[in-house]
């Protein structure tokens, strides 16, 4: 079985090209399964449902989305292996900007959209960084112009990337990227002992804890304050 | 070329590094490094200085950063060295429909500075022809169709390199999202595409967009100000001069505010091809050719006739009319029969 990681801020269109990707897959002949991971709510596994692909969804509630990927993909992996799917795609939403729930070696895709400004790629960290595969999406809805600068800006913070234009309404694009993702080589039993590409956040103070009132002395742990400098007038 | 790696730039001064290679400074600031300050330290000194609790918050992989940096650097020399290849001719070998049909003719070549068009209903497999040319597929997508460019299978960079396209889009879409003045927008473009004479460059776009719109606007204007049809000879001007796509395709050009004859031969002055996904005869009729597809494969290729060459002149005729109406419109004037 292929596992492919998929992330990128809320709202891009992760869903629709990877449903538009997967009936290039299915056309192959490929059996596909996918699970999804977001925080509060999701109803995105209806929509995989509908197209005919059996799909596990995990809420991370009051915790940490990326902690949680973590802590359940190995499980994920070992339900895809049970249903004996060639192809197993995770699909998360990176909600920090900081995290990448990538895996050494195991594939990574990053999908972020045009209209999210030419500031984006240089604040998005290691989820866009070290992916192996960025797509671009809701090109249709800008300037060719517009389009190529975004594709720069992302290839100077990732230039090891493929970078794809897909576009999630129409599937342009997503048979494309299809061929990019499975590989016939590539046999995953197991994530045990792989390790993630970068590490996450460190965070473990009293608001971890469910301390909700503000002021310093419920403060406690990991706490940090922000520099608001001290300029004499 | 020799190739650089990580270690030939760990212990260079930035400063060597951007005298060597001054493109490489969009790399070090898009990825936050501080090359004021540090501007006579090596990257690997500035990695030390670092406190590992900066790196940690900022997420920085210094080994990474590195590699990146080098292939950054790799790929934009190599990207700088190509003496331009002109793609002179694109060929298009049969596939089959969605049936499994084999299409019908054996080759079809589209060389430079020609326009054609591609007729069909909705959905009857434009935007796959289109992606065939644009991955430059070798038997390898759902139609079974081959391209080549100058009569040559095609390089494998035209699939994935991030700065060389072979196709650029003027989609139906008239907005542009960023919000900056025409100037400002264009050098950012120019800026990404390497450009080193930007200044002449910038004022050659904005004359020929002017030249393409009925009203005529400054480079100080925001972009997002500009009319459906400023921004549409923007975007086209633009993308005939500035973009390094050799192949341009236009889905429908609106007959609104805007010379679509003038803008046609804009972009064939600058050795492009053009692909037209129209209806409106007065531009379907301009190519030379004319592809129809049905039901995912290209059914037949018919030459323009000498026939449609005079109507064509008839609705051209018809169109300026209504163009000067229009004007007038504009201008508050009456229309006199």
């Amino acid at each position: 079985m292929n596992l492919v990681t998929v992330s990128g801020p809320p709202s891009v269109g992760k869903t629709s090209v990877i449903l538009k990707t997967i009936v290039s897959l299915k056309n192959r002949g490929l059996k596909v399964g996918v699970v999804k991971f977001d925080c509060l709510f999701t109803d995105d596994d209806v929509l995989y449902e509908k197209a005919g692909v059996m799909v596990q969804k995990g809420l991370s509630g009051g915790l940490c989305p990326d902690h949680y990927f973590v802590s359940n993909i190995e499980e994920v992996t070992q339900w895809g292996l049970e249903n004996n799917f060639d192809i197993l795609i995770s699909e998360s939403a990176g909600l920090c900007n900081r995290c990448s729930p990538y895996i050494k070696d195991i594939k990574a895709v990053c999908v972020i959209d045009n209209l999210s400004g030419i500031g984006t790629p240089k604040k998005i960290g290691p989820m866009l960084k070290s992916a192996d595969i960025v797509i671009i999406t809701k090109g249709d809805i800008v300037s060719q112009a517009e389009r190529e600068v975004f594709a720069s800006r992302v290839h100077s913070v990732n230039p090891s990337a493929t970078i794809l234009h897909v576009n999630g309404l129409t599937g342009q694009g997503s048979f494309e990227l299809s061929t990019l993702l499975y590989d016939k080589d590539e046999n995953i039993t197991t994530l045990k002992g792989k390790t993630l590409r970068f590490s996450m956040p460190a965070a473990l103070c009293s608001y971890c804890l469910g301390e909700t009132r503000i002021g310093e002395s419920y403060q406690m742990g990991n706490v940090r304050k922000i520099d608001l400098g001290k300029k004499e007038i | 070329m020799a190739v650089l790696t990580d270690l030939d730039l760990k212990h260079e001064t930035i400063d060597t590094i951007l005298i060597k290679y001054p493109f490489a400074e969009t790399f070090l600031t898009n990825n936050g490094v501080d090359i004021l300050t540090f501007r006579y330290s090596s990257l690997d000194d500035y990695f030390k200085s670092l406190d590992p609790e900066h790196i940690e918050d900022h997420a920085i992989d210094p080994e990474n950063l590195l590699n990146q940096f080098a292939q950054f650097i790799n790929q934009m020399l190599s990207f700088l060295g190509e003496d331009n290849k002109i793609v002179e001719s694109i060929t298009i070998l049969p596939g089959y429909d969605k049936s499994g049909v084999s299409e019908s003719f054996t080759e079809f070549v589209i060389r430079k500075n020609e326009i054609v068009s591609i007729v069909g209903p909705t959905g009857s497999g434009k935007s796959r022809l289109l992606g065939d040319i644009e991955w430059a597929a070798q038997n390898d997508t759902p139609t079974g169709r081959s391209i080549l460019i100058n009569e040559k299978v095609p390089d494998k960079k035209w699939r994935y390199s991030s700065s060389e396209k072979l196709v650029a889009q003027l989609s139906q879409n008239m907005n542009f999202v960023m919000d900056m003045s025409v100037f400002e927008f264009l050098e950012l473009h120019a800026e990404s595409r390497m450009v080193t004479d930007r200044e002449n460059i910038i004022k050659r776009i904005i004359e020929e967009a002017n030249n393409l719109a009925g009203e005529k606007f400054d480079p100080n204007t925001p972009i997002t100000a500009l009319s459906g049809g400023q921004s549409r000879a923007l975007m086209i001007a633009d993308t005939a001069i500035l973009s390094k796509s050799p192949i341009i395709l236009i889905d429908e050009i609106e007959n609104a505010g805007i010379d679509r004859k003038k803008a046609l031969k804009l972009l064939l002055s600058e050795e492009k091809i053009v692909l037209m996904a129209t209806h409106d005869p007065v531009l379907a009729l301009m190519g030379n050719r004319r592809i129809v597809i049905k039901n995912g494969g290209i059914l037949k290729v018919i030459e323009t006739t000498e026939e449609e060459k005079e109507i064509l002149t008839e609705i051209e005729e018809l169109d300026k009319k209504v163009m000067t109406m229009r004007e007038k419109l504009r201008n508050g004037e009456k229309l006199t029969s």
